[in-house]
This record gives C-alpha cells, sequence and structure tokens, in this order.
C-alpha cells in the first residue's frame, strides 16, 4: 500500500492486519456517516415545508425499528471488538525465541542497548525477519515508543518496565517518535528504526559504532557491577546470609509472609532498588536499598547478568 | 440593549449592580454567555497561533516552549471554561426554569456563586497564563506536571479546581430544580427531551467532578510536598493520575455532548413540525451514555501500561456507548420523515451536528478497537476524532441553541441570510479543519508536535487553510448576533412557533417568567398532522 498516500509504509509482520482493521472499520464509520447525510439530505428535501407530498400516517414510534437500530449496531461493534481484541492480544505477546533490546528514555532521547553491549541513541537497528523485544523504562517522566511503519507504540514509563515487540518484514529506516507528551522538546525526542538483513545486522552489531572500544555486553557489564556494588560480598556468602542467584530468574520465589512472586525481571528491579518490599523467606531484611545509586542502565545490566546465572553454575 | 415594550427581565433594570449581584437565572445565564464567549475567542486565539505555526515542518512562528504553553492553555480553556460550561450554565440556567414552567432554579443564590466561582477559577487560569503560562498540556499527565514542568501547574491547577466547584454546584441546583419545581401535569415523561439530557449531564457533574478536583489536589501535594503519590521515585504510580483523571475526564466529554443532543432534539422537532421519533428511547438513551460513560476511562490507557485484560474490559464497555449514541442518531433522522422541514438557522446548525457527530462517534469506536488504538493513540487520529465531538458536536449544539432561543433571551430577530450564510461556512470551514487530521494521524503524525517530518506537510496546510475559514465562521455570529440586539427587528412571542413552555412567555421573558403557574395537559413537541401547534 506504499503508493497509496494515506498509509505509512508496511514494514512489520502487524502492519498489513492493522491496516486491513483500519480499512474495515473505516469503511464502517463512513458507510453509516453518509447514509445519515444521505438520509438527512433526501429527508430534508423532499419533505421540504412548501413541498405537497404524502404526509399521512406519520409513525411516531416503532419498536421494530428501535430494535433494529439497536441490533445492527451492537452486532457491528461486536465484531470490531473481537477483532480489535484478537489483534491487541498478538501485539500484546511476544514470542519466547525474540531478540531482547534495552532501550531506555528520558528527556530527550532514546537510549538503546543490543545484546552484544553495542549502544545507539536515537536509532534503532534490528534484523529483518527475527521478533525483537523491547524492554523499555524511563528515567524521568512517562515517553512513548511509537513506529508507524510497524503499527506499534508502547508508554515507557518510568520505575517499571514496558515490552514492545514486532518483526520487521521490509529493510529501510522509519520513523521513530515519542508519542506521549514529555515537556519542551518532546517534538525533537525522534529518531529512526533502521531494518537490515539479518547478515548485515550481525555486520553492523560487530562495528563499534561511535565508541573507541569493542562493546561490553550487559551481562559482563552487570557482573563487573556486581562486583563493584559489592552485591558479591553477601549473595556469594557461603553462610547463606542471602539468597543465592542461581536459576532464580523465571522462578517462583517464597517470601516471608507466605505468598510467593515471580522472579521476572520487575521483581528482580524492585528488589534490588528497595529490598524490603518483598521479603524471601528465612532471610533477615539486612540488604541495603539501592535506589539512587544505579541508573536504569545499569539496572539493566545486572538483571542481565542475574538473567545469566544458571542453576548450578559457578560465578564467573 | 433595546428596550421591549413590557417590562422584561432585560429592562426591569439597568445598573452594574442589578447584573453582578442578580438572583434571576436568565441574567446569571447571560453573565455566563459573555464570559464563556470572551474565554472562546482566548482559546481560539491560541488555536490560530498553533495552525500558523504548523503550516510549516519548521518551527518558524514559535518555539518549542511557546508552542508546548498555546496548546495547554487552548486545551485547558476550551475545555473548561468554554465547553463543559457552555450549554448548561448558558441555555440550562435560561431555560430549565421556564421549561418546567418553574420561576427560577431552586437555589438562586447558588446559581449566581456558581458564576462567581467560575470567573474564580477562570481569573487563576489567566493569570498563570499571563505570567508564563503551563506546558502540561490540558491533561496534566505526571510525573510531568507533579515535579518536572517548570511553570505555572499549581495556578492553573488551582483555577480548575475552583472552576470545578461551579460545575458540581450548577449540576445540584438543576438536578434539585427539575426534581422539585416541575409545574403541574409536567411529568418526567412530558418533559422535553433537553431536560432529560441537562438532568444526565447534571448528574455525570456531581458525581464526576469531585474526582477532578481530587486527583489535583493530590497533584498539588506531590508537587508543593513531594508527597510520593504519582512519581515512582517516590514511591507513586503514575497511572494511578491517568485513571483518576480520566475517570472525570471521560465522562466530561458528556457533560459537552449531552445537552447539545438536547438541543438537536428541540430544533429538529420544531422545524420538522413534528413530534420526537422515539420520545423515551432518546430519554434513557441519554441515561445510558451518562451512566455507561462512566465506566469506560481505561480506552485512554491502552498503552499505556495498563493489563491487556483491563483493557480488553474498557474495549468492550466503550463500544457500548455507541449503541445509545446511535439510537439517538437514527431517531433524529426518523423525526425528519413525513415532517414540514425548514432549514432555518438552528435546523442547519442541528443537521450539521447530527453528520458530524456520526462520523466523530464512528471514529470513536475506531480508536476504541485495541489493536487498532495501538497505532492511532496519541496521533492526530485522536484529536481529529475528538474535535468532531466537542467542536463538530457541542459547539454545533451550542450555536445551533443559541440561535434557536435568540428572540427568546434577546427579543430580536438576527438575519437569517447571515445566519445561513455562516453554519454553511462552519461546517466547511471544520471539516476542510479536522478531515485531513485524521489521514494525518493514520500516517502518524503524534500530536503536540511543533515540528514535524516534512511529508506531513501537505494536510497540515489544509487544515490550516480550513481553521482560518472555520475562524471567520466564528467571528461572524459574533457580529450579527450583536447587530441585531440593536438594529435586528422585535420578535414576536413565538417567532418559530415552536412548542414548550419557555415559548409560552414574552420575548424576552418577565423577570418571574410566568404570571400564573403553567398547567401541562400534554407531552413535548405538541405539533399536531398539519404540523399546526397544538398548545397555543
Amino acid at each position: 500500500m506504499d503508493s497509496v498516500p494515506f498509509f505509512p509504509p508496511q514494514a512489520s509482520s502487524m502492519a498489513a492486519q492493522t491496516d486491513w482493521l483500519y480499512a474495515l472499520s473505516l469503511g464502517i464509520a463512513l458507510f453509516f456517516s453518509l447514509l445519515i447525510a444521505g438520509l438527512l439530505l433526501s429527508l430534508a428535501v423532499r419533505y421540504e415545508y412548501r413541498r405537497e407530498v404524502d404526509r399521512s400516517n406519520a409513525v411516531e414510534e416503532s419498536l421494530g425499528l428501535e430494535l433494529l437500530w439497536t441490533a445492527v449496531p451492537l452486532a457491528l461493534v461486536m465484531l470490531l471488538f473481537f477483532l480489535g481484541a484478537k489483534l491487541f492480544f498478538a501485539l500484546r505477546r511476544s514470542p519466547a525465541e525474540a531478540l531482547e533490546i534495552h532501550v531506555v528514555g528520558r528527556q530527550w532521547m532514546w537510549k538503546v542497548q543490543h545484546p552484544n553491549g553495542r549502544r545507539e541513541i536515537n536509532e534503532l537497528h534490528v534484523p529483518i525477519g527475527w521478533p525483537v523485544r523491547l524492554r523499555m523504562i524511563s528515567q524521568d517522566v512517562i515517553h512513548s515508543f511509537f513506529v508507524p511503519a510497524f503499527r506499534v507504540k508502547q508508554d515507557v514509563l518510568p520505575g517499571r518496565y514496558s515490552e514492545l515487540w514486532f518483526t520487521a518484514t521490509r529493510g529501510g529506516s522509519y520513523h521513530l517518535f515519542c508519542a506521549e507528551y514529555c515537556g519542551t522538546s518532546h517534538a525533537r525526542m525522534v529518531g529512526r528504526v533502521v531494518a537490515l538483513d539479518p547478515a548485515e545486522y550481525q555486520r553492523w552489531l560487530s562495528g563499534f559504532g561511535a565508541a573507541q572500544q569493542p562493546p561490553v555486553s550487559p551481562q559482563a557489564a552487570g557482573a563487573a557491577l556486581f562486583e563493584k556494588m559489592g552485591c558479591a560480598v553477601c549473595h556469594r556468602a557461603s553462610d547463606g546470609r542471602a539468597p543465592t542467584l542461581e536459576g532464580l530468574y523465571g522462578r517462583r520465589v517464597l517470601l516471608a509472609d507466605g505468598r510467593s512472586v515471580l522472579a521476572d525481571e520487575e521483581y528482580l528491579r524492585k528488589s534490588i532498588l528497595t529490598p524490603g518490599w518483598k521479603l524471601v523467606a528465612g532471610f533477615a531484611p539486612i540488604m541495603p536499598a539501592y535506589a539512587g545509586r544505579l541508573d536504569e542502565e545499569e539496572i539493566l545490566q545486572l538483571i542481565a547478568y542475574i538473567r545469566s546465572l544458571q542453576r548450578g553454575a559457578r560465578h564467573g | 440593549m433595546a428596550e421591549p415594550t413590557a417590562t422584561s427581565y432585560l429592562n426591569a433594570a439597568y445598573t452594574a449592580r442589578s447584573w453582578l449581584l442578580t438572583l434571576d437565572h436568565k441574567r446569571i445565564a447571560l453573565l455566563y454567555m459573555v464570559s464563556i464567549t470572551f474565554f472562546f475567542f482566548v482559546g481560539g486565539a491560541a488555536a490560530v497561533l498553533l495552525r500558523l505555526e504548523l503550516l510549516s515542518p519548521q518551527a518558524d512562528l514559535v518555539v518549542a516552549e511557546t508552542y508546548n504553553r498555546l496548546f495547554t492553555i487552548h486545551g485547558v480553556i476550551m475545555v473548561f471554561f468554554f465547553l463543559i460550561p457552555a450549554i448548561p450554565a448558558v441555555l440550562g440556567n435560561f431555560l430549565v426554569p421556564l421549561m418546567i414552567g418553574a420561576p427560577d432554579l431552586a437555589f438562586p443564590k447558588l446559581n449566581l456563586a456558581s458564576w462567581y466561582i467560575f470567573m474564580l477559577g477562570g481569573s487563576l487560569c489567566l493569570v498563570a497564563l499571563l505570567f508564563g503560562g503551563v506546558d502540561t498540556g490540558w491533561t496534566f499527565y505526571t510525573p510531568f506536571s507533579s515535579l518536572y514542568s517548570n511553570s505555572n501547574v499549581m495556578l492553573t491547577a488551582l483555577g480548575v479546581f475552583v472552576a470545578g466547584f461551579s460545575s458540581i454546584l450548577t449540576g445540584l441546583n438543576f438536578i434539585v430544580t427539575i426534581h422539585t419545581l416541575r409545574a403541574p401535569g409536567m411529568h418526567w415523561f412530558r418533559m422535553p427531551l433537553f431536560l432529560w439530557a441537562i438532568y444526565a449531564t447534571s448528574l455525570i457533574m456531581v458525581l464526576g467532578t469531585p474526582v477532578l478536583a481530587t486527583v489535583l489536589v493530590l497533584v498539588a501535594l506531590e508537587r508543593g510536598l513531594g508527597i510520593g503519590i504519582f512519581d515512582p521515585r517516590l514511591g507513586g504510580d503514575p497511572l494511578l493520575f491517568q485513571h483518576l483523571f480520566w475517570f472525570y475526564s471521560h465522562p466530561a466529554v458528556y457533560i459537552m455532548i449531552l445537552p447539545a443532543m438536547g438541543v438537536v432534539s428541540e430544533t429538529i422537532t420544531c422545524f420538522s413540525r413534528r413530534r420526537i421519533f422515539g420520545y423515551s428511547f432518546i430519554a434513557f438513551a441519554s441515561l445510558a451514555i451518562a451512566l455507561i460513560g462512566f465506566l469506560v476511562w481505561g480506552h485512554h490507557m491502552f498503552v499505556s501500561g495498563q493489563s491487556m485484560y483491563a483493557g480488553m474490559v474498557f474495549s468492550f464497555l466503550s463500544f457500548l456507548v455507541a449503541v445509545p449514541s446511535a439510537i439517538k442518531v437514527f431517531n433524529w433522522t426518523a423525526t425528519l420523515h413525513k415532517g414540514r422541514i425548514r432549514l432555518s438557522t438552528p435546523m442547519l446548525y442541528a443537521l450539521g451536528f447530527i453528520g458530524l457527530f456520526t462520523l466523530g462517534g464512528l471514529t470513536g469506536v475506531m480508536l476504541a478497537t485495541l489493536g487498532l488504538d495501538v497505532h492511532m493513540h496519541d496521533t492526530y487520529f485522536v484529536i481529529a476524532h475528538f474535535h468532531y465531538i466537542m467542536v463538530g458536536g457541542a459547539v454545533m449544539g451550542y450555536l445551533g441553541g443559541v440561535h434557536f432561543w435568540w428572540p427568546k433571551i434577546s427579543g430580536r430577530l438576527y438575519s437569517e441570510w447571515w445566519g445561513r450564510l455562516s453554519a454553511l461556512i462552519i461546517f466547511i470551514g471544520f471539516n476542510l479543519t479536522f478531515f485531513p487530521q485524521f489521514l494525518l494521524g493514520y500516517l502518524g503524525m503524534p500530536r503536540r508536535y511543533h515540528v514535524y517530518p516534512p511529508e506531513f506537510q501537505v494536510f497540515n496546510v489544509f487544515s490550516t487553510a480550513g481553521a482560518s475559514i472555520l475562524g471567520v465562521g466564528y467571528l461572524l455570529p459574533l457580529a450579527y448576533l450583536l447587530w441585531s440586539l440593536r438594529y435586528g427587528p422585535r420578535a414576536e412571542g413565538n417567532p418559530w412557533l415552536a412548542s414548550g413552555l419557555e415559548w409560552k412567555t414574552p420575548c424576552p421573558p418577565p423577570v418571574h417568567n410566568f404570571d400564573a403557574t403553567p398547567v401541562v395537559r400534554h407531552g413535548a413537541y405538541a405539533y399536531g398532522p398539519d404540523g399546526e401547534l397544538r398548545d397555543a
């Protein structure tokens, strides 16, 4: 549909489906708007007050008609509800094998880090044909990651992770906008998403970009932070004063109050920043809060490191 | 003001004091009319600057800081100080007692107090505007508004907070009045549908506005005292703000549109010389919209991080609102059938309203479609949609009502030729302004951007061109209505031969409305088979 000036480029696996639903619902909207407009005009002309036409037996109420124009709109909106919800579910559930890229938003830029550690700002390079999941968080106010060519958008909140996924289907460079008003330079918080052939993406990934050194992966950076911030002192101690972190990610954790919680990114992030919020059963609340001592990128790196710790593996 | 022959509410006294301390609902309505007209042109001036800036992709008229303040003040003024009070506080104030055969509202002093509270709130916002403005957008999203914005958030929020009490008190006054002051024989199902619409609107004002007041206080607590409510760094939750804000601000859209629907029911019957088709369906549709409208706020938050399942529930409920809205549109259309239709100015506005509201409503249905909203949320598609409802709907309804009851209010007739011409100009200008924004939105242009990629320019130029036509369309009624006050022919008792108790009084009505309490013997819209007025 690129030749039509009313659609953005269709460059993701969801674009065609979204456009189809748009065309359908716009069709319904225009059909009924024109139907009503046509009825109003033709009735206004036909029953113009000076015209001699048959006005006998005018009806003032009709249960049949009322039911008709209750049922038809109801059926149509239920159809749209179903189609819309189906597409929404597809847009919100990312495949497990997706490539995970970290995005940190702040006034007024997008900071991106790829799995091998390569960074970029206000640009996002992605491979074609492979699902990409963005794990996003804001350092300040609410932003929103919007790529019209992919028909995806997700608000990026402070204090909690948002996810967005897509599969690029066509090479090229596409607009990236911040869609949630975020202050003075909101309109300049823009950039581009570049979709590359997988091989090209690999080549791009191994380049240094603006950096002088080869990139350090988030896991490796997280491991270094783990030492630097003193996490290792307790979490690797043999006396069991702190829970061990191997195999923690993705497991259910039993809490001191008897409940249990899934150890996902959200849980790990909050447990690093404010350890007291959900205390693990069998441990004393001795961990200091790290809120204010780590920035969002560092937290993402620590989480990447913790995720890499498999059960039974020794600390590197 | 012209001198009618008999003593009316207009010539009963002439002093400033007799206006500023009046307890007459009709004079208070005029105080509101003058105030909101002023606010309308303040908000409109901001819109002119916005549209001029958007003529080109670069920032060449204003810088980002100014642009952000302009769209904020446009939204704040238009929503809180024009659209919400427009029909209820002006036409509702004037007409509710007249339509039910009462001498005044139940609480005349409270009514005057409401206007003063409204003006205090409006003045606070204007002061905030003069001393540097505010740049949060009318939505005040946190934590931007509570901790990051360097602008007059507190003063503006205080202004909106104060004005909210005016809304609550007005709603309360209407509810009590309609319950207790109806003339003998004026059963609920004999009331004009305008009153049903005002009643439904008042329920929303009374039940919804306190939540807005609460959320503004919470923003002030976080901003002023650093109490963590919305900012996660302080332990707060930014989405909590959105839930509370939209819990009021979505129903607020129905505060704007329901009374306009009421106006349409009055005008379309009068100018078709027909009883309304499906009276009780339209009446209950108003209540249904008001009630379901309270349960749909989460459709503003589909991509906010709200749970997917919550999104589903809100989507479903939002679709349900489409049904009573459709019922109204079809019933109005059916009212024209076998009528005697005269395309006078108020009728043109009513027909324009139905057409534009239909498209506005159906594009709202598109936005309620979950997967589609992901792409369209926060783009110009949303801007176009809600302007179709608020400008194409509410403003058209207000102007139609002002024209319809102008002879009643002023005792004078305006120029029908100018009236029709400006209605046509407004309709054309409106569509040219906002239809291109649907297309712009689907292409992906985000809202609140003063600079944009060059490929979006064509539609922006169309939109600005339309806005200039629309601007002319809005200035014309101001001119010829004011002109009619002095030079317009005097209105006879019932220039439209309209049914309804308000037309049983002289134009303009005397201070106490009715010499003797009227007795009602039949339902609203008493137009006979030949279009004649049956209760004359």
